[in-house]
């Protein structure tokens, strides 16, 4: 076996990849607690956190980089690489919509919750679910696997409609209009790192396959 | 429900005017040297105005691929063939194939420069002259424009009586080239010709097959997997004496369907 080299830097760009996702999905767990929470503490450590992500990200683009200008890869090898670069986006992505949350969280403050978040936690909870196993699916090569997580998205997407549209529904004085707006926004957020998750599934395909899937319509 | 759709490809914006046509074909080729089976039914099309890469590994029997295409391969005394190599329709093997014309139109650039120890000019006036060309005027015409065409007019157009030998590398290998040029051909053989080449003048000559395959159709044997990525339009992948995978180079390199061609090329073997 030649290409020993390139075999043990991909292994490390996998290994950054992901300690990016633990580290981008712990800080929605974080933000996620801290708004169930109220914890203003905790929501300002994940905004701090993020800087971290961010760096992760640089590196194993740079990383990345480096491998294609010396090892010139194609084919598979070099699809490997251009979806891990595309994966630590959106797994980047994930870590930015951990701090919109905990924002809102903090705008949220200590007011009573003016509804019941339950349909909120349980989008979290499919979210985060997808995020953990996607990631796995990802590092395995396991399109089947990737393909069922994909497949939660719908569930996530359903929640997203009835939750906004209860939202909306509400009844509410003119004081708490505020915290409806935040709610909606937070719904999106985990909506969208949902929808992050669906596109590692994708780039999965793409580099197992050589062609462009949509998961998801 | 969730469906997993392929992506529509857009239709293409590239329109092809006219659909390429073969100048070389093999079919069911079959070379023996003695006993050794060295290349097994080879069917391969290379199609006029295009760059045909030959990659393999050592000993996989691409410069006997390439020297069958100009049956320079029957300088070697124990080599049998079988099958057929067809030069735009006719079968470059049938007896009474006339082998000296075959030569003028298909030419060869080898590995290893190979300038004759004359001046450049004679170099290049080699070829036209024993085609019986004596006017000056009209070699002096063929020598500017073949140097013009190998993109190495400019460095050598004040030195022209000086002797080939006194030019580096990378220069030498372009004179060769416009000496194969000059007896205009139609088809060029090249046989790993940046191989022994510094890293400018290989993409010199790499900028050059580009070019001269506007006017002629040329099939390269390279050992640089890059070489053969960045300037062929087809790629066959040859291993053991038989085609493994012939498709677009685009596809070769990027999703291969053998397996044994995306090991190659990822350098994995060989
Ligand atoms: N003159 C010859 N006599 C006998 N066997 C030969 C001769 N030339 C080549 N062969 C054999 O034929 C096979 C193909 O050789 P060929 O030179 O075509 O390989 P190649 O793909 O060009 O290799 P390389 O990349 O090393 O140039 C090899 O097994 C080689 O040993
Ligand atoms: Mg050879």
């Amino acid at each position: 076996m030649v290409r020993e080299r390139f075999e043990h830097d991909l292994i490390t760009v996998q290994q950054d990849l992901m300690e990016l996702c633990d580290k981008s999905v712990d800080a929605l767990e974080l933000s996620f607690k801290a708004f169930l929470n109220k914890d203003i503490d905790l929501a300002l450590t994940v905004i701090d956190m993020d800087s971290q992500i961010n760096h992760l990200e640089e590196a194993i683009n740079d990383r990345v980089i480096l491998l294609l200008a010396k090892q010139q890869p194609v084919a598979t090898d070099l699809r490997r690489l251009i979806v891990v670069i595309k994966a630590a986006s959106d797994m980047e992505r994930v870590g930015d919509y951990a701090v919109n949350i905990a924002k809102d969280t903090i705008r949220i403050g200590k007011d009573p919750f003016v509804t019941s978040i339950e349909p909120i936690e349980e989008m979290f909870h499919k979210t985060v679910s997808m995020l953990r196993h996607i990631i796995e699916a990802f590092i395995e090569e396991n399109t089947v696997k990737a393909k069922e997580i994909a497949e939660l998205d719908d569930q996530v997407d359903a929640l997203y409609g009835s939750t906004i549209s209860h939202l909306m529904k509400l009844n509410v004085s003119n004081e708490h209009v505020a915290q409806i707006t935040n709610l909606s926004f937070i719904c999106r957020y985990v909506e969208r790192c949902a929808d992050h998750a669906t596109n590692i599934a994708e780039h999965l395909f793409y580099l197992v396959k050589g062609k462009h899937y949509e998961l998801n319509n | 429900m969730v469906q997993i759709l392929e992506k529509q490809q857009p239709t293409s914006p590239i329109i092809q005017l006219n659909e390429q046509s073969t100048v070389m074909e093999s079919k069911g080729f079959n070379l023996w040297y003695g006993e050794h089976h060295a290349l097994k039914d080879i069917n391969l099309a290379m199609n006029e105005n295009e760059v045909t890469a030959i990659i393999g590994p050592s000993g996989c029997g691409k410069s006997t691929y390439i020297k069958a295409l100009n049956r320079m391969v029957e300088l070697v005394p124990i080599v049998r063939t079988n099958g057929e190599v067809n030069y735009r329709g006719r079968n470059i093997f049938e007896k009474g194939y006339e082998v000296e014309e075959l030569r003028t139109k298909v030419g060869m650039v080898f590995q290893k420069p190979n300038p004759f120890p004359k001046s450049i000019y004679d170099n290049i006036a080699y070829g036209p002259r024993i085609h019986g060309i004596k006017n000056k005027k009209i070699l002096d015409e063929i020598v500017e424009k073949s140097l013009c065409g190998a993109a190495i007019w400019d460095e050598v157009k004040d030195r022209l009586n000086q002797n080939a030998y006194g030019l580096s590398g990378g220069q030498q290998q372009r004179i060769c080239i416009a000496r194969c040029l000059a007896i205009e051909p139609d088809v060029i053989l090249m046989d790993e010709p940046t191989s022994a080449l510094d890293p400018i003048s290989t993409l010199k000559v790499e900028e050059l097959v580009q070019e001269m395959k506007e006017n002629y159709s040329i099939v390269i044997v390279t050992h640089n997997m890059q070489q053969a990525a960045r300037i062929s339009d087809k790629t066959a992948f040859f291993l053991n004496g038989e085609v493994i995978e012939f498709d677009q180079t685009d596809t070769i390199f990027s999703t291969p369907s053998d397996q044994r061609t995306e090991d190659y090329i990822s350098g994995r073997f060989g």
